[in-house]
């Protein structure tokens, strides 16, 4: 099932025009000469995912999972913060988030093959960093 | 403001994104997740986590564009817009950030926003400002290559 997932994913993606560094890079160059189609891809994923996850959530447990697991943390803190603005840069620099980078790896395998384990690198670093400060706030 | 109407392409990325919303909702009806990669990919590093729905989720997502491009045969459009330290430089602030700060443009961006959380909504003006000030920065500031 996270298979059909994944690829219905990986289609969206190529379709929408995510794979494209430098369309990315075109809507986010508000400033300049602007391509919003990216707007587009957002507006299409966010609705459909909004109104369908009511219907979804009327079921008390998924088809094949014991329960629904979904983020319950709520308060916005200095990781959400710094983590994200970080992101932003990377995001900015290369056009690329880590959906597309998946996409494009078997695309673009020399190109790609080393960015996507530099992404999983510091996946691994951010994911212990915000261990650690969750664990000295719980101190 | 001036629109770029070359590589404007509001139906296909309308398309697009509703395949990707389908695929968020597809995955949290049948096996209850979030549909964000970044987490999905970090959660590969952690023991205890189960492994196996991730990886096939990661997988379809590797092959779907290569399903596009063996049934159209053309190629898929895809131009680096940078290269060198700056390119995997990049892909190291993408890694820890989107670690950091709980989730990436499929996360925070598609899921998120979609269940109304606050913290996501935070995290997309974050990631959004902070990457359209680096593009601002790259091309008409001087600073950039």
């Amino acid at each position: 099932m996270a298979l059909i997932s994944g690829v219905v994913f990986g289609v969206g993606l190529t379709i929408a025009g995510m794979l494209d560094p430098s369309k990315i890079s075109g809507f986010l160059d508000i400033f300049g000469v602007w391509d919003p189609s990216l707007a587009f891809v957002m507006a299409g994923g966010v609705v459909v995912n909004a109104v369908g996850h009511r219907f979804v959530m009327r079921r008390s447990v998924p088809l094949f999972a014991p329960r629904f697991l979904l983020p319950s943390f709520a308060s916005i803190d200095r990781p959400l913060l710094l983590g994200s603005a970080l992101f932003g840069i990377g995001w900015g620099v290369s056009g690329l988030c880590p959906g597309p980078v998946l996409g494009n790896l078997l695309l673009l395998p020399e190109k790609m093959g080393l960015f996507a384990a530099i992404v999983c690198g510091g996946l691994w670093v951010g994911r212990a960093l915000k261990q650690r400060l969750e664990k000295s706030r719980v101190d | 403001m001036i629109i770029n109407w070359d590589s404007f392409t509001p139906l296909a990325s309308l398309g697009g994104g509703i395949l990707i919303g389908i695929a968020a909702l597809f995955l949290m009806i049948t096996t209850g997740r979030v549909m964000g990669v970044s987490g999905i990919l970090s959660g590969l590093f952690s023991a205890g986590e189960p492994k196996l729905w991730r990886l096939a989720f990661l997988g379809g997502t590797l092959l779907g564009p290569l399903l596009i491009y063996t049934i159209t045969g053309t190629p898929i459009a895809s131009e680096m817009v940078s290269d060198g330290w700056l390119f995997y430089g990049a892909a190291f602030l993408v890694g820890i950030g989107t670690a950091l700060g709980s989730g990436c443009t499929s996360g925070h961006g598609i899921c998120g926003l979609a269940r109304f959380s606050g913290r996501s909504l935070v995290a997309v003006i974050t990631f959004m400002t902070m990457a359209v000030i680096t593009v601002y920065v790259i091309r008409h500031s001087g600073l950039g290559g």
